[in-house]
């Protein structure tokens, strides 16, 4: 168990709707939920959230710090913003999901191998690197994320669809060795770690 | 002196060789013709769009934003932002609304930005290129400068999700926004106002991770559009334009059907129609070709 976890467990015993409202990302709106199921009804990956966001909320009010954390289904939220626009409420609930996504991420509670968990943080050290996404080593990154066999597998598959993009000019081969970025690399990545520790900060805040 | 004068935010896929270049190309297009000046935000970097979330979290994605506005108030004084981009807009939107909500969120970006040099007023407002078509420009505008009217197209406008929600277009639904349709027509195509995709989600980022649930949608996506009897997809989103049109092999493959319809952007169509080339409108971008659009460029 991540220590970071375990302090978070220490520091909450039993009120798993306070450590959200204080650590998750717009979570203090969790307790407006009026439980309509409209959201619910509103993602369109519905069918593969073992939880969707309506029983999240009820899970996070009924204290189930474990199955909520660990779950998969928040990895399902497409950013789509069906919910946002429907909700009674008003919840931010797109915000809310990213929000316990990343959460969970910080504790080390993410399911091993959840494919948009693994390629977020392949987008994220992609673009901190140049400031700017590296689409061409984004895709490769992506197919090579399982080991090299499967890799070479995927890359073939997807062989015909590079190639066209290339014809099309809308892939390059030069983005392999350099390739788009920003002249302030140092001066942004200074600014995100600053930002970090603002945040780090403020988690601590609750020792 | 431009008619219209903006600091443009173009993201990374509207660059050189990059996934969307047919889109930056064919909207430098369509601005020349609508007499709108872009002056391209110096230094801009990307706003990890709507998958930067689960290792950016919340004050670093928001700074990453707030740079880019700091910079664009620097350097494009007085200038609004337009994005093009779909989720460049909403990221760039969003943390610009939640750093003025929130003053303790927009103290520490301040923070965070002093350590390269900038300072954030987070005054300007933050616009999408379709705002601008439909709020500064105007359909009667768009339609005075005709040419070439896009006669027998009929065109499925998919306006998708983040082009049409949280924020929208002022004065539109949310679930049947016309202004796309209404641009349609503007060129002289025919468009399907109840296109009943149109704003249905095809997946995002969640299409390179979870290919096969996202290519269920676009092949719903697609169906409908078939359905309609429409000859292309017109969008304004680079992911959708992307999603809906370089998977469609795959889902060939995998459904059997035989899928092989265009997938463009409005820019491509108001080029075209103001009677620019087939390479000024970047329809050698296309990996579906859109031969009707092809022709009439020729002409
Ligand atoms: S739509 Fe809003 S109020 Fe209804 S269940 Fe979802 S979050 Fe709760
Ligand atoms: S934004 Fe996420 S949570 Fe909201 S409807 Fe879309 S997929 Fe569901
Ligand atoms: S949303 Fe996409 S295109 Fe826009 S800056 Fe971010 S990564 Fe680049
Ligand atoms: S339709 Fe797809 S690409 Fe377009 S905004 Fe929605 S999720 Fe993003």
């Amino acid at each position: 168990m991540s220590d970071l976890n375990k302090r978070m467990i220490e520091e909450y015993r039993n009120d798993f709707l306070k450590e959200v409202e204080a650590n998750v990302e717009e979570g203090e709106w969790v307790k407006m939920c009026m439980q309509c199921g409209v959201c619910s009804g509103s993602c369109p990956l519905g069918k593969h959230w073992a939880h969707p966001p309506q029983e999240i909320f009820m899970m996070i009010r009924a204290g189930k710090r474990d199955e909520v954390l660990t779950s998969d289904s928040m990895w399902m939220c497409t950013s789509c913003y069906n919910c946002i626009v429907r909700c009674p409420r008003q919840l931010p609930i797109t915000h809310i999901m990213h929000g316990l996504a990343t959460y969970s991420k910080k504790l080390g509670l993410v399911p091993k191998g959840q494919p948009t968990a693994t390629f977020a943080e392949i987008f994220w050290n992609n673009m901190m690197k140049k400031g700017r996404v590296n689409e061409l080593k984004l895709g490769l990154a992506l197919y090579f994320k399982d080991g090299f066999g499967p890799g070479i597998k995927e890359a073939l598959r997807n062989k015909d669809l590079g190639t066209k993009m290339m014809k099309a000019k809308r892939m390059s081969p030069a983005e392999f060795f350099g390739g788009h970025g920003i002249k302030d690399v140092s001066g942004l990545q200074k600014m995100i770690k600053k930002a970090q520790e603002l945040e780090e900060a403020r988690m601590k805040k609750f020792d | 002196m431009a008619k219209y004068t903006y600091s443009y935010y173009p993201g990374c896929s509207s660059q050189k060789g990059a996934s969307s270049s047919n889109l930056m190309k064919s909207v430098q297009t369509m601005c020349e013709e609508l007499d709108v000046e872009l002056n391209e935000i110096p230094d801009w970097n990307c706003c990890s769009a709507s998958i930067g979330y689960a290792s950016g979290s919340e004050l670093p994605r928001l700074t990453l934003s707030a740079r880019n506005i700091a910079l664009s108030e620097e350097h494009n004084k007085e200038q609004e932002i337009v994005a093009t981009c779909a989720a460049c807009w909403l990221a760039t939107r969003e943390a610009a609304e939640r750093l003025k909500e929130d003053e303790s969120l927009f103290a520490e970006a301040n923070q965070a930005l002093a350590e390269a040099g900038l300072k954030l007023n987070n005054t300007t407002p933050i616009k999408h290129m379709a705002e601008v078509l439909v709020e500064d420009v105007g359909f009667d505008e768009i339609q005075a400068g005709v040419k070439k009217p896009l006669e027998g197209i009929k065109i499925a406008g998919y306006v998708g999700c983040q082009t049409n929600r949280p924020f929208g277009i002022h004065g539109e639904s949310f679930e049947n926004p016309v202004y796309l349709d209404k641009m349609i027509e503007a060129v002289g195509a025919e468009s399907i106002p109840d296109y009943e995709k149109k704003v249905q989600c095809c997946g995002g980022a969640l299409a390179f991770s979870e290919p096969d649930k996202s290519q269920e949608m676009i092949k719903g996506i697609i169906e409908a559009a078939y359905d309609n009897g429409a000859d292309m997809i017109a969008t304004p989103c680079p992911l959708c334009q992307a999603n809906v049109e370089i998977y469609q092999d795959q889902i060939n493959e995998k459904y059997n059907t035989k899928f092989n319809i265009p997938v463009v952007y409005y820019s491509q169509l108001i080029s075209v129609a103001y009677g620019r080339s087939a390479s000024d409108a970047a329809l050698d971008g296309q990996l579906i070709p859109a031969k009707q659009l092809e022709e009439i460029a020729k002409k």
